[in-house]
């Protein structure tokens, strides 16, 4: 038996005149009680060095020296103060039916709920708002139903708020404890005396819960745009704050005709450029620390070339993106139709190359988290759907073709805006059919 | 500081005369710009002087008169984009040709800065730029593919159109001295920002007098016909187009990713109501 060899422990010796014996020995040692021979034989037909499960337990029956009964029989609860009789079925063991209390009674638990003397109200909890009879009755209530405020506001005889009911019960039994206490030591750890009720706190708390609860879907999403918004410029503020922090040595040892440098680009720009570029979300070209920093390599130098510049800022600002990304940006450039090195490379036509480059960086990364986000949102709700670029879902929509996913090759160059839209159309299923598909996933929210 | 001529090294062209009139300039120059020459001049913070030019080659088939080892008469130039002269800039080029040709390193001293020669095959030139002391004392390395045959190989080559490369860049030099731009700021083939009216310049100080003999600018330059005439306008469209679609595409996701953002799961934009 390897598992003797194992442990190191002597064979038991198989020889030809205790075959008979050693045959039976054989035959409980390969299927062991209590279990089915396939069963055992999961294991691995071994068995286990150290079972973990009693085997011997396994189909335990009841010992044939124990009767067993089932009877209807009253029983008594130390939960109860009156004197209700009550029955319920108990497993009785060769007649002698359990012992001891109601097995749930310790469950019954209350709140201590602190009482005060006359004395005691007269010399701490007198208070303005509150009656010496309204707080006797808002104790009695408390006791009476545990602490739920929820409930004794309801059953209080004069109307007043939770919060203030809860005010006043916090603050009396704070009070109380301080006084009783021997030293103010003592109590200082006690949850009360250290985080006492803030009344003004919840009321806005509650307010503001509410407040959310109500929104309408509408609302919901106003919001959640307002903060992703928010959150938007607030990253780009820190971000320009960072550049600027960079900026401050560089630019203060700028002398009076500093502001010529910011004059040039406008007077290039404007004079040559026949096209007028439309301002209504077009983002200025922010300069980053990136930027800034290779600024100051170049001016560093005595003498350099445009193309030479525009190489170095171009690597810049591509600092952050892997070689697949600048692979794509270089296919979008060439898709929009613009050399991958400008043919004319003055200071306008560098600097708009380098913004462009920027721009479509900037699109590959919002395309990308698109992406990301389509696919997590997905994923949460149904494991199934597999959001694939160009299958609009939610299309029940009218209208907006352009919701759905613009694929990792913009197709851009030659081809007219509404050509593409019409080409989209295409393979989107029909609305109708849509229908059961977000019905379902409301469903399963 | 001032880059002094060596007299010895060998050059295609004989200016032993240039060279004394350099050396007789410096000492002018030593002795009138003694007082400013005391204080160190200053540079322009902020300020990039910026000289576009073109350069590259022009090369013809000799046809009947091809032999050989030479079967194309080739030009290799450095020029102003306008066709201004470079030399208020550049004080020489040295054009490097193949180790096969005599004197490979060839130095031109003065605008307009070229070199022609006759050969067969196709080689990189490169091309070093060499500035005024008062411009830059480093030097600017270029270089150029000579082209020979065209493109397209249908059809004979023509003894009449030449195959032409140029490229166009932009010298530019960051925060200059007061007195080179004092110097350059009224020509033609620099570009220089405007300063404010009150700025204090040094009295310009024109380099050389003996070069007035010799035009440096290539306006009328016998291959003028064939030098390319660069326009950024057509890039500038191209990329203002190309700007505005990436940017309408940009305004798109931004609005998607931000309803997705806010919520559990994405539901219509606003402007779909």
């Amino acid at each position: 038996m390897d598992a003797k060899d194992i442990l190191g422990l002597p064979k038991t010796p198989l020889t030809a005149p205790q075959e008979k014996k050693s045959r039976p020995q054989k035959d409980s040692q390969r299927k062991p009680d209590g279990i089915s021979r396939e069963v055992y034989a999961l294991t691995g037909g071994l068995a286990p060095l150290m079972p973990a499960v009693d085997v011997s337990q396994l189909k335990r029956r009841p010992q044939s020296d124990e009767k067993v009964t089932w009877q209807w029989l009253p029983f008594t609860s130390s939960a109860r103060t009156d004197n209700l009789q009550l029955y319920h079925w108990v497993r009785v063991v060769n007649g002698v039916p359990p012992t001891g209390d109601y097995s749930f009674a310790k469950y019954n638990k209350s709140v201590n709920v602190v009482k005060y003397t006359d004395e005691e109200y007269e010399k701490y909890l007198t208070d303005p708002t509150w009656t010496r009879e309204e707080t006797d009755q808002l104790f009695e209530l408390c006791e009476r139903f545990d602490l739920r405020f929820i409930v004794i506001a309801d059953r209080f005889p004069s109307s007043r708020t939770v919060e203030d009911l809860k005010n006043r019960y916090y603050s009396v039994s704070r009070a109380i404890l301080v006084a009783r206490a021997p030293s103010s030591g003592d109590v200082s750890g006690h949850p009360l005396v250290k985080e006492p009720y803030n009344v003004s706190q919840e009321v806005e708390r509650k307010r503001a819960l509410s407040m959310i609860l109500s929104q309408t879907k509408q609302q919901e999403r106003k919001d959640a745009e307002v903060l992703a918004e928010a959150k938007r410029i607030t990253e780009a503020r820190i971000a320009a704050r960072g550049a600027e922090e960079s900026d401050m040595p560089v630019a203060s040892n700028v002398s009076p005709e500093s502001n010529e440098k910011n004059i040039i680009p406008v007077e290039t720009v404007s004079p040559s450029s026949n096209v007028q570029i439309p301002p209504t979300t077009v983002a200025p070209p922010t300069s980053t620390a990136d930027d800034i920093s290779t600024l100051n390599s170049l001016r560093g130098m005595r003498v350099y070339l445009r193309t030479y510049a525009l190489e170095q800022m171009v690597q810049a600002a591509s600092s952050s993106a892997g070689l697949r990304t600048i692979k794509r940006v270089e296919q979008t450039l060439q898709d929009l139709g613009v050399n991958l090195k400008p043919k004319v490379p003055t200071k306008s036509v560098c600097a708009e190359h380098l913004e462009l480059r920027k721009e479509i960086l900037t699109l590959l990364n919002l395309q990308k988290q698109l992406q990301y986000k389509e696919a997590e949102g997905s994923s949460h709700r149904d494991g199934s759907y597999v959001e694939t670029p160009g299958t609009p879902k939610r299309s029940h929509r009218t209208g907006e073709q352009d919701r759905t996913f613009i694929p990792d090759s913009i197709s851009f160059g030659g081809e007219r805006v509404g050509k593409r839209d019409q080409k989209r159309k295409a393979p989107a299923p029909p609305s109708p059919a849509q229908s059961k598909r977000p019905r379902k996933l409301k469903a399963s929210d | 500081m001032p880059h002094t001529p060596s007299l010895s090294s060998p050059r295609n062209q004989s200016d032993v005369s240039e060279s004394a009139i350099k050396l007789q300039r410096l000492v002018m120059g030593r002795s009138t710009d003694d007082p400013e020459k005391k204080i160190p001049n200053r540079r322009l913070k902020d300020v990039e002087i910026c000289v576009p030019i073109s350069y590259g080659t022009i090369s013809f088939w000799l046809g009947r008169k091809a032999s050989e080892s030479q079967s194309h008469k080739w030009t290799v130039y450095v020029r102003g984009a306008t066709n201004e002269d470079l030399g208020v800039v550049i004080r020489r080029a040295v054009f490097q040709l193949h180790p096969s040709f005599n004197n490979p390193m060839r130095v031109v001293d003065s605008p307009p800065f070229e070199l022609s020669e006759s050969g067969w095959g196709e080689f990189e030139i490169a091309i070093t730029l060499y500035f005024h002391s008062d411009v830059c004392d480093k030097q600017l390395d270029l270089f150029h593919h000579l082209k020979l045959y065209p493109e397209d190989e249908s059809g004979p080559q023509s003894t009449k159109k030449p195959v032409v490369v140029e490229s166009y860049n932009e010298i530019v030099f960051p925060d200059p001295l007061d007195s080179f731009f004092a110097r350059v700021k009224d020509h033609p083939a620099v570009i220089v920002p405007r300063l404010p009216a009150s700025f204090n310049l040094p009295a310009p100080v024109p380099i050389e007098n003996a070069k007035e003999k010799k035009r440096g600018d290539t306006k009328d330059h016998p291959l003028n016909q064939w030098f390319v005439n660069f326009s950024e306008a057509d890039e500038l469209l191209k990329l203002a187009t190309a700007r505005q679609q990436v940017q309408a595409h940009i305004v798109k996701l931004r609005r998607q990713l931000s309803v997705i953002d806010g919520l559990p799961r994405p539901l219509k934009p606003a402007s779909d109501e």
